[in-house]
């Protein structure tokens, strides 16, 4: 049945190609997206976990824009999606993370392209404490376990006129190995002074923290805990209830964790000429501190030209027509300029 | 049906022969010994294959990676001390609880149950059994936990006055601990332990059984005089396959036990076990952090085999000294 599917399906794509570059001749413009030709056939990706709501979502749109391209997304997990790219499992990798040395992905086989991103939010269940406001040294402090209780001095002085219970500060954090966990500690480590537990996919974290499987997990955690403390990504603290806190961004204010907020830090983010940037602690008087960028990567090259086709079109989905989704699923949209930047590079990647 | 005429001779019908079925007889006995063999390879290949990919985190510092108690792979610290303390003491918590009760309820089921009714106790313990493992984590951390947290604390404040208890049971702040993982895992084992143990009491001589009664003996007095002793080698086998699973659980440890890194004597914070850490941190593991995980699992393994091999002396000592001395 399947193969039978695969073999007209086939057929009808060598007869539209065939029919396509008899009538175009020389004057086509190579871009693919929503005019004439559709790109068919199957085509996978695995990787991150921290995307996946919004992957998901996107498949099962473009499925209507284009049922002939059969897209897979398996959430494994970046360092899983990583390295089934670099053994060739898949035809496309989401990471959070960037390739290191032992990712087992060859330098320059590879080009990263930014799709999404998302704040990671610092929530907190304290009844009766809402619109908290946290510097940054005072959250660095509170996660490694130097300030205990919520009536803190150090937390007093960025709210005044709240009256903060003396109750005692449980640390939530995630248990999995999380690009998650790895942009929060990230951000503590580069923004602040005073952090000292490194920043990475799990962190040593101070006794008696609390730890829960995934963001849902987290926001579990914090919920059931009175006085607890957690970063849990936007879709979950949204979902949940749960109370965010303004985090002190670069330049003194104390911001909420908004979809407009991500998108205006990832504006005042530096872009490197592989595509990869640090939206953390970005420029601008309105953005977010923390934000969780997400790539998808490409191979600079393919053997089946179909498969390369489809990985095109459908990334080009992810970055243009696609990126309405994305807010929908609580993640923020590239800024305009990143957007333009992530197709040049998707053109040249994949001609 | 003497009178009848005596049947054909045997040898005219044709079995075969004696040399074909020698040869099916040899080939079926070939075939046994490998399908009884392919466990043994199975096994040595998986202990082969992990401790080879293990082996780069553990060259490091085997005695470290044993008994150290950091676990940091920023650092490519790889100590697995924490994890093994908690599945020992999970596991534990769990053999505590799970034992008496399923031996219980197997007693119930054999001994004193009506026959009508026993067949529908069988049938809803076995139902148990078939609970996927995420569904009693979920249950543990969305139900069990909020409900068990304000009972922790209670008897944490009862408990506070008595040295040793209260360093077991110290204050806490959360339901996701030791404790909880070890009550999840004891609710998963009591199916596997309750329904062997049942097959096990059900072997007993029913002439034991009643000898005992005609001896005077009251139905208490026959259980621990006749069906204990003769059921103690199967009691003890029946408790090491609910250990292996304890032990072996991922997820739904993973869920309740709360995901911390410490070996903490109070049995109310939260921990990780061997299992858990390896389904949590696969994912995102590279390297290094990858191999260090399966080293975990060689460990894991290790303690496994170790722990029946115990069980199978326990046994064979349990066993002589108890038909000895009752028989």
């Amino acid at each position: 049945m399947k193969l039978n599917r695969r073999a007209i399906f086939g057929g009808i794509t060598a007869g539209t190609l065939a029919f396509g570059l008899a009538a175009c001749g020389g004057g086509d413009d190579s871009d693919t997206g929503a005019d004439g030709d559709m790109v068919s056939g199957e085509i996978n990706g695995s990787g991150a976990s921290f995307p996946d709501a919004y992957y998901a979502a996107a498949i099962e749109a473009y499925a209507e824009v284009n049922p002939d391209l059969i897209v897979t997304y398996n959430a494994v997990g970046s360092g899983t999606g990583k390295s089934e790219f670099g053994e060739g499992l898949n035809d496309f990798a989401g990471t959070d993370s960037l390739v290191g040395d032992d990712d087992g992905v060859e330098a320059g086989s590879f080009q990263y392209i930014p799709t999404v991103a998302a704040p990671i939010t610092v929530s907190y269940n304290l009844p009766g404490v809402e619109g908290l406001q946290l510097d940054q040294d005072t959250l660095a402090n509170i996660f490694q376990g130097a300030i205990t209780t919520w009536n803190d001095p150090a937390i007093a002085a960025t709210n005044e006129g709240v009256t903060l219970p003396d109750t005692a500060i449980t640390i939530a954090h995630r248990s999995d190995g999380s690009g998650t966990t790895a942009n929060f500690t990230k951000f503590l480590d580069e923004a602040t002074d005073v952090w000292t537990l490194g920043s990475g996919d799990e962190v040593t974290w101070p006794e008696g923290s609390i730890g829960g499987e995934k963001n849902t997990g987290v926001a579990q955690v914090i919920t059931q805990t009175e006085g607890a403390i957690g970063y849990v990504d936007l879709a979950d603290a949204t979902e949940t209830g749960l109370m965010t806190a303004s985090i002190e961004n670069a330049e003194g204010a104390f911001i909420q964790p908004t979809l407009e907020a991500t998108t205006a830090a990832l504006d005042g983010a530096e872009v490197n000429e592989d595509l990869s940037y640090n939206p953390l602690n970005a420029a601008g008087a309105e953005t977010y501190p923390i934000v969780a960028p997400t790539y998808i990567l490409l191979h600079t090259e393919y053997e089946d030209e179909t498969v390369a086709a489809g990985v095109k079109e459908f990334v080009n989905y992810l970055i243009t027509d696609g990126q309405d989704i994305a807010t929908d699923n609580y993640f923020a949209p590239l800024p305009d300029s990143l957007r333009e930047q992530a197709v040049t590079a998707l053109n040249d990647t994949i001609a | 049906m003497t009178a009848t005429a005596p049947p054909e001779a045997p040898p005219e019908v044709d079995l075969g022969g004696e040399a074909r079925s020698r040869r099916t007889d040899k080939g079926f006995t070939g075939l046994v010994t490998l399908a009884g063999l392919t466990v043994l390879i199975v096994l040595g290949l998986i202990l082969v294959t992990t401790s080879v990919q293990a082996w780069p985190a553990i060259a490091e510092g085997p005695i470290q990676f044993l008994t150290g108690s950091t676990w940091d792979p920023n650092d490519e610290l790889f100590g697995t001390l924490p994890f093994l303390y908690g599945t020992l003491v999970t596991s534990l918590i769990a053999m505590i609880v799970a034992v008496p009760v399923s031996i219980g309820i197997a007693l119930f089921i054999t001994e004193v149950a009506h026959r009508r009714s026993r067949k529908y106790i069988v049938t809803v313990v076995d139902l148990l059994a078939t609970v996927p493992s995420v569904v009693f984590g979920l249950v543990g951390s969305i139900v069990l936990i909020p409900w068990v947290t304000p009972l922790y604390q209670w008897w944490a404040g009862v408990v506070a006055p008595v040295p040793g208890l209260n360093a077991i049971f110290d204050e806490t702040n959360t339901g996701r601990n030791y404790f909880t993982a070890g009550l999840i895992l004891a609710v998963m084992c009591i199916p596997i332990i309750t329904s062997i143990s049942r097959e096990v009491f059900a072997t007993v001589p029913e002439i034991d059984k009643q000898g005992a009664y005609a001896l005077g003996a009251t139905r208490w007095e026959m259980i621990t005089g006749a069906i204990l002793p003769h059921s103690f080698g199967g009691l003890v086998g029946a408790s090491m396959l609910g250990l292996g699973r304890a032990m072996g659980e991922t997820i739904a440890v993973a869920l309740v036990i709360g995901g911390s890194l410490g070996i903490n004597a109070n049995l109310f914070a939260p921990g990780n076990t061997m299992a858990a850490v390896i389904a949590q941190q696969w994912g995102e593991s590279s390297g290094l952090h990858t191999d260090a995980l399966i080293g975990i699992g060689v460990v894991l393994f290790a303690i496994t085999v170790l722990i029946n091999f115990l069980a199978r002396i326990v046994v064979q000592r349990a066993e002589l000294q108890m038909k000895g001395a009752r028989s």
